[in-house]
């Protein structure tokens, strides 16, 4: 295991292959703990109001209750989400964030409890100054907490469906009508090649608008180079769609789709 | 090198959908046991979806491929790569009997500083309200300490009326979450490198041995010794184990020379110290009722010597169930493994 960089975690399996974690910055995991006291102040809120109408029948009993229920509340929220939401709580999901293992490894219960029992050093003196400072010098953005539970806390990355399918099929491919240039543009073209121009696509919406037609120029003018289909093949067609009947011709010939 | 990247897929997805599979079924269900065919195709499409993450790995124009298999591939890992013990069902009786008695021995020298910490302490307040008997204005922030003793115990004794009637269950409650809070802060303390913990079981003791040298001065040594024990018996000994966590974090993190890095200390340990402290609270909330419910009333509602007595059978109880409860088939010290 070692830090590639100082906001990601590398870890490399005994299987010789290294998967990467993104650790999360402090200052989103002081927003995600905000979301966390307000859901904290909501619960304790709706306890107390419980309390209330139930002190009407047994009032010490009840007063004894809102005590021990509130308590709970504030030690127990960060406890039981992190271990039945597997190291998330509300605020680290709606913020995409959780707790791991720092080597990895399953999260245990007891770190789950560790982290959240140290948390009340982290909070001193006032809005977790002392757990902002130790993140911030922590290589691995550790606060106490998480220093002595051996866990951190990283951003969860959206999970993206690779999705050929949407890119090169159900769309006319003008080049189709020329198998013998496609053969020779798949003939010239490298799987590096092929692979950028299906991640322009996928990922065009991304991209500035000027930023996508220069790139796209950029592309088609390279696969112009290597083969020239006849103008009826090209005539009209805008540097992104030539691109994209590039990548169906490469793709769909190759599945014999 | 990948060509044909959607034949590749194609090959490879229902591999990586079946981990997932295995994988949400061991996250979902804790107690969940592959047998060892299961295990064995576990390992197999670890290995699998590994050296596809290993491929993908060199074509870095391919990172959704990436995004989604560095995960799957990390959470195979942590399955299969975990040597702790997988979450099992709490059973409170094992818990109670072999569990936390045989975690407090395992710890029996970090008790010992708490306890020499706490008497250090409670020596200190002792002496210095013995010295000097106006410090009980600094030493005992509580206004109903203040006082003197003896008209304090008079009032008690003369008072026919019940304080704390129709608010003891509240009162309890006050207690139980007030001293656990101070005991987890103690432990948590521990991450001062021990320091913070020296401190607040040298002040708990302080406090305590002003109390107890300022009635005994007084004379009313009888009172104090039926008013402290039948909650102290088990209070304090709290407070002290929570010391005691506190100290096993701290010589978790100094380390004493040890070999292990300090991660790994603090690895071995995390289980005793949740243990420790699930312990403090549950002897917490005991005290917290018998404090409510029994340490408040004085003669001649309760003799002293049934009080004094009931704690002094509180605390022998107490020692005999941690020093001796899950003696039989003890793992020998030092023989809990550090993974390293």
């Amino acid at each position: 295991m070692a830090m590639a960089r100082t906001n990601t975690l590398l870890i490399r399996t005994p299987e010789g292959v290294s998967f990467t974690l993104d650790l999360a910055g402090p200052i989103t995991r002081f927003f995600a703990w905000g979301i966390d006291f307000g859901c904290i102040v909501v619960v304790a809120s709706a306890v107390l109001i419980a309390v209330q109408v139930w002190s009407v029948i047994t009032p010490d009993l009840a007063a004894a209750a809102g005590i021990l229920l509130y308590s709970g509340v504030t030690v127990g929220y960060g406890i039981l989400m992190e271990w039945f939401w597997r190291g998330q709580t509300l605020g680290k999901r709606l913020m995409r964030l959780r707790v791991v293992d720092a080597h990895g490894l399953r999260l245990q219960f007891s770190q789950v409890v560790i982290r959240n029992l140290i948390r009340v050093v982290d909070a001193l003196p006032a809005l977790y100054l002392v757990g902002g400072l130790t993140c911030i010098l922590s290589r691995r953005v550790q606060r106490l907490g998480d220093y002595a539970a051996n866990t951190v806390v990283v951003r969860m990355r959206p999970r993206v469906a690779y999705d050929i399918k949407s890119i090169t099929a159900g769309k006319y491919n003008s080049f189709r009508e020329f198998p013998h240039i496609e053969a020779r543009l798949r003939q010239h073209t490298s799987p590096a090649e092929a692979a950028l121009a299906f991640q322009a696509l996928m990922r065009r919406d991304e991209l500035d608008p000027q930023a996508r037609v220069a790139l796209f120029c950029r592309f088609a003018g390279h696969f112009k180079s290597l083969v020239t289909f006849p103008g009826d093949a090209t005539f009209g067609l805008t540097d992104e769609q030539y691109v994209r009947n590039v990548v169906n011709s490469l793709f769909r010939t190759q599945t014999k789709t | 090198m990948i060509v044909d990247l959607q034949r590749f897929l194609a090959a490879e997805e229902p591999y990586w959908a079946e981990l997932d599979r295995v994988l949400n079924d061991l996250e979902s269900y804790a107690e969940r046991k592959l047998d060892v065919e299961e295990a064995k195709r576990l390992h197999y499409l670890y290995q699998r979806a590994s050296t596809d993450l290993a491929r993908m790995a060199r074509l870095p124009y391919e990172p959704h491929i990436r995004s989604y298999l560095e995960p799957l591939v990390a959470r195979a890992y942590a399955e299969i790569h975990e040597t702790r013990d997988r979450p099992h069902r709490f059973r409170p009786s094992q818990w109670l009997f072999k569990t936390f008695p045989r975690t407090f021995r395992r710890h029996g020298r970090a008790f010992v500083l708490a306890l020499a910490v706490t008497i250090a302490g409670s020596t200190f307040g002792g002496l210095a309200i013995y010295a000097d008997p106006q410090t009980k204005h600094v030493l005992l922030p509580l206004p109903g300490l203040q006082g003197d003793p003896s008209d304090r115990v008079r009032q008690e004794e003369a008072d026919e009326r019940d304080h704390l009637q129709g608010a003891k269950g509240r009162f309890s409650a006050m207690l139980m979450t007030h001293n656990t809070r101070i005991s987890i802060f103690t432990l948590a303390m521990g991450m001062t490198w021990g320091v913070g913990t020296v401190l607040l079981l040298f002040y708990n003791g302080t406090i305590l041995g002003a109390v107890v040298v300022d009635y005994v001065l007084a004379g009313e040594g009888r009172f104090v010794a039926g008013w402290l024990l039948p909650h102290g018996a088990v209070e304090i000994p709290a407070i002290l184990i929570a010391g005691q966590a506190g100290f096993v974090l701290a010589g978790a993190l100094i380390g004493w020379e040890s070999p292990v890095s300090v991660r790994s200390r603090l690895r071995a340990v995390g289980d005793d110290l949740v243990t420790l402290i699930l312990g403090v609270a549950i002897l917490l909330a005991w005290a917290g009722v018998i404090e409510a419910f029994f340490s408040q009333y004085h003669e001649p509602v309760l003799p002293y010597a049934l009080k004094s007595a009931f704690g002094v059978a509180e605390l022998a109880a107490l020692s005999l169930w941690l020093a001796k409860s899950g003696k039989t088939n003890e793992p020998r010290a030092g023989a809990e493994p550090i993974d390293g």
